[in-house]
């Protein structure tokens, strides 16, 4: 695994994290490994990318930021979506989707 | 929804002002995650050490996180900034030389900008405060040689019923009247207006009612409008005073208006008090030019188009009613009001701008040149800070910062000095600077000097910033990297020409000036100044009424004073030298409509005697030239210079004013100085006080005595009361004193562009002595293996002077044909000095290069001590 790459395609951790908190609102480490865990390993999350991107978002108005307890009684700073991080997501998802189709169409005509 | 862009300026604010809590929070933020790893790690099987280290490697170091996340945000831009000001302020604090000369050079040159600017703004730039000041003009008579008549009545009443590119049209003239009542009796300034002056410039009393053509009429009511200050002052500012009459003159007049505070009064700004002019034509001065014309054009109107009418009516005026008083070739012509006030100050203070701006400009290459040395010493630091990671925008940021900081500072100390410098020039200014009062260094001058500020810290701080960041990589910390100093030296070099040429540009324009002023000054005053007693004897009351009762009056007080014990001689004159008093009439040729601009004095017989004023030519007035018999005058050897070159004056007649009576001359006697920094001789009449067709209000009176004749004044004035005891008597003053504060006025002219040389030169010198040493320092190795080799001390003080002088001859040929083309500038503003004036040229060139040869001593002389073994050994 020290070989693959798992770096975040750059750019998309913005709405891997909306997406990720879209379900459920969580903290950083949980999003972090939700995303591993649903990218199967794919992606790892830098965490100080991580950290550094919840600010950003938080500051745009994405995101909700709270301490609380977790289940297993430490303090940690829960993330959730906001109405218009929802809206961003969208946007966000579609912009994406339209491009992986387009690279998608590019390989096929290569290949 | 929330505001956009609202969270992030608040959060960021919020971190700017809590740092240490947003430190904490990012901190425990990024300790919960690696608990939370490292419990995962164990979880999955890992010994508790093995899953800390573990969570460790996947998160790194919390400082490292805390940075990254912190510096994400905007306000880590204003952290840089404030980390960069620090950094800045600690570094100039280092060298405590470089940035004293650095500042005291900035706020030299950005305090005289902001100064001069200051001055010059309401002066030149700023329009006149009236509504539509563009449309208000003054009508001149402009005479066939380029010289310019007064208005008449009768011109003023012809436009105003035939021009059509005129909204309104006033005449108005000065009038100082006496005022009297309960408090002191006190002399105001003030104007006879027509009915439309205040339309014309626009504005309306804030109380009480405007004047209306009822009251501007030959025998129409006596009333007044006054100013808001002269309200409060004396009439303690109630309302109810419209309506309400004071004594001016001895003669009850109404008050029917008080102008607004904040007007200010262009055409005459310390008048206080206002009348109708009441002329008509049947008035034998109805065509005598003693009048200001000024207008407001119609909207849409050009000052061309009103020209051209004014020029076309005022031909027809003249042709249908040919009045004695005008020549044929005589043109109208509407000048807009600012440019007709700023003429006489105009080409003086662009001259001084443009000095000034020449002191900053010199100023900036100086401080250039201090930061290029500075950074060639700091060459080491910039390579660590390169070394230790600093990107090049960082370095030139850095650098900037260092001279925007050093620029602000200065410019705020040079702003400070402004506002002190900005009194001192306002104080000691000349009483013909128009709007004098709203000069002062307010927001707009801050702004203006805070733009300055900021530029020359661009400027110095760019040239600087480029160099070294391209120097810093490459040159990395290697010692012997002084063989490439060349480059740097090269622009360095460039600097110093341009310095020095601007530098004699200076000078040589301060030079040209200091001369002329040096030449006019020393012109004799013309008289005798030593123990002569002068006063002002003022008359009011409606006794006054008729000019003859006035006449009696001095002729009776003037017999008192001569009755005095211990006065030897005596003598009355409308119009003091040196006093302030500026009293001119348009002076003709009998017959020849050609009028000249000129000093009178109606005098008693024996006032050039008092006074020890030459008669050149033919005789004095004398006592037989009196009331009845045929008027006389004399005229001064500039006067008789300019209207007879060199024919005999005697026995020609001249027209004063009126072309009626005409004057005999008599006489020539000597020029005397009337004003005092006057440029250029003035030309001078003299009548006799009893033949003078008209009373002057106010007389001076000029007494010699055996003995102290200071001591003569208590007697001189109980003499005076003794005819009239309710007469003011003021300005009791010693003719010596009258002459200190002239040469005050002209001491803090001279002072000025003094000072403005001086700067120039010591600036200029500063900026060689700093290239030249810094030459020396790079080529200490050099010089050196020079002396090593045999090389003698001669050799070595001829290479640096060559370096040194190669640079400064350089820049004072560029500088000497600069100017020649810009003395133009200065022409007008020279007296009985060419612009081109051999000697100064001289003068200024060998003082230049003899301060830029000492400039280079003594760095040729450090070099010669350059120790060769000791340097050799450094390598």
């Amino acid at each position: 695994m020290d070989e693959t790459n798992t770096d975040v395609i750059q750019g998309t951790l913005d709405m891997l994290i909306l997406k990720t908190l879209s379900l459920q609102p969580l903290h950083g480490f949980g999003i972090a490994r939700r995303i591993e865990q649903v990218s199967r390993g794919v992606f790892k999350v830098n965490p100080g990318s991580l950290l550094t991107a919840l600010q950003r978002l938080e500051r745009a108005g994405w995101l909700d930021a709270e301490w609380r307890q977790t289940e297993n009684s430490r303090r940690a700073k829960f993330y959730s979506l906001t109405r218009a991080g929802r809206k961003q997501l969208d946007v966000e998802a579609a912009d994406w989707s339209r491009r992986v189709t387009a690279v998608a169409r590019l390989l096929k005509a290569e290949g | 929804m929330r505001l956009p862009g609202w969270r992030r300026i608040a959060r960021g604010v919020g971190a700017l002002l809590h740092p240490r809590a947003t430190a904490r929070e990012i901190d425990e933020e990024a300790q919960h995650y690696l608990d939370e790893a490292t419990s995962a790690n164990i979880a999955q099987g890992l010994t508790p050490k093995d899953a800390v280290r573990a969570a460790r490697i996947e998160l790194g170091s919390i400082a490292n996180v805390r940075e990254s996340v912190r510096s994400s945000g905007w306000e880590n831009g204003v952290e840089t900034l404030l980390a960069d000001l620090r950094y800045a302020v600690r570094s100039l604090r280092g060298a405590p030389g470089f940035t004293s000369i650095a500042l005291l050079t900035l706020a030299l040159g950005v305090g005289a900008t902001t100064a001069i600017f200051s001055v010059v703004r309401p002066v030149l730039i700023d329009p006149l405060p009236y509504p539509a000041a563009h449309r208000i003009v003054t009508i001149a008579e402009m005479q066939a040689d380029g010289s310019r008549n007064s208005g008449t009545f009768g011109m003023y009443r012809e436009l105003a019923q035939r021009s059509r590119s005129l909204d309104a049209i006033a005449v108005m003239r000065s009038w100082q009247p006496t005022m009297t009542g309960p408090d002191q009796p006190e002399r105001l300034e003030g104007q006879r207006v027509s009915a439309d002056y205040f339309r014309v410039l626009g504005v309306a009393p804030r109380l009480g009612r405007n004047f209306e053509p009822a009251d501007d009429r030959a025998g129409g009511p006596s009333v007044v409008i006054i100013s808001d200050e002269l309200w409060h002052r004396r009439l303690g500012g109630n309302p109810s005073v419209i309506g309400t009459e004071v004594a001016l003159d001895g003669r009850p007049r109404t008050i029917i208006g008080v102008m607004p505070p904040e007007f200010e009064n262009v055409l005459a700004p310390s008048a206080g008090v206002w009348t109708p002019l009441q002329y008509d034509m049947s008035e034998n001065r109805a065509w005598g030019h003693h009048l200001r014309t000024v207008g407001r054009l119609r909207p849409a109107i050009t000052v061309e188009q009103a020209t051209l009418e004014l020029r076309q009516l005022g031909g027809k005026v003249l042709d249908e009613l040919r009045p004695e008083t005008y020549a044929a070739t005589l043109e109208l012509t509407a000048i807009p009001l600012g440019e007709d006030l700023t003429r006489g100050v105009r080409p003086a203070l662009l001259a001084i701008l443009g000095g000034v701006g020449l002191v900053l400009l010199i100023a900036c290459v100086n401080v250039t040149n201090l930061l290029l040395a500075r950074g060639e010493q700091r060459s080491g630091e910039f390579a660590l800070r390169a070394a230790l990671g600093a990107g090049r925008d960082r370095l030139v940021r850095q650098l900037l910062t260092e001279s925007l900081l050093l620029a602000l500072v200065g410019g705020a100390l040079g702003m400070l000095a402004a506002t002190w410098a900005v009194r001192g020039l306002v104080a000691l200014a000349p009483p013909e600077l128009p709007r004098h009062d709203a000069i002062g260094v307010d927001s707009g001058a801050f702004a203006f000097g805070l733009a300055v500020t900021t530029l020359v810290g661009l400027a110095f701080g760019v040239l600087p910033a480029v160099q070294a960041a391209r120097g810093a990589p490459r040159r990395a910390l290697q010692r012997g990297s002084r063989r490439v100093a060349g480059a740097r030296g090269r622009t360095r070099g460039t600097l110093i020409v341009v310095e020095v040429a601007l530098a004699l540009v200076l000078l040589l324009g301060s030079g040209l000036l200091l001369r002329s002023l040096q030449r006019l000054f020393a012109m004799p005053i013309g008289f005798e100044p030593s123990e002569l007693l002068t006063m002002q004897v003022q008359t009011s009351g409606s006794r006054f009424g008729e000019d003859s009762v006035a006449d009696r009056f001095f002729e009776r007080a003037l017999a008192a004073i001569q009755e005095v014990p211990g006065v030897t001689s005596a003598a009355l004159t409308s119009q003091l030298p040196l006093s302030g008093d500026l009293d001119e009439y348009g002076v003709r040729l009998q017959a020849s409509r050609d009028g000249h601009s000129t000093f009178r004095y109606a005098v008693s017989a024996g006032y050039l005697e008092t006074m020890r004023i030459p008669v050149r030519r033919g005789r004095s007035l004398e006592p037989r030239d009196a009331a009845g018999a045929s008027p006389v005058a004399l005229i001064n050897a500039s006067f008789a210079r300019r209207l007879f070159r060199g024919a005999d004056p005697i026995g020609k007649r001249v027209e004063i004013g009126p072309p009626d009576p005409a004057y005999t001359i008599v006489g020539v006697v000597g020029d005397v100085t009337q004003a005092s920094l006057a440029l250029g001789q003035s030309d001078a009449v003299y009548t006799s006080l009893a033949q003078w067709p008209f009373a002057d209000n106010a007389m001076s009176v000029v007494v010699r005595g055996s003995g102290e004749v200071a001591a003569l004044a208590p007697a001189v004035r109980a003499a005076i009361w003794s005819v009239d005891k309710d007469q003011p008597v003021v300005r009791v003053a010693m003719m010596e004193d009258l002459l200190d504060a002239t040469a005050a006025d002209r001491r803090f002219a001279l002072l000025l562009f003094e000072a403005f040389a001086l700067g120039a030169l010591a600036l200029a010198a500063a900026g060689i002595y700093g290239v030249v040493s810094g030459g020396v320092v790079e080529r200490t190795r050099e010089i050196g293996v020079r002396s090593a080799l045999g090389a003698s001390r001669r050799s070595i003080v001829a290479l640096v002077l060559r370096h040194g002088m190669g640079l400064a001859g350089l820049g004072i040929v560029i500088g000497l044909a600069g100017s020649a083309v810009a003395t133009h500038a200065i022409a007008s503003m020279l007296f009985s000095v060419s612009r081109l004036d051999a000697a100064t040229y001289v003068t200024v060139t060998l003082l230049l290069a003899s301060v830029a040869a000492l400039a280079c001593g003594v760095p040729a002389w450090r070099a010669t001590r350059v120790d060769p073994a000791s340097t050799l050994r450094a390598e």
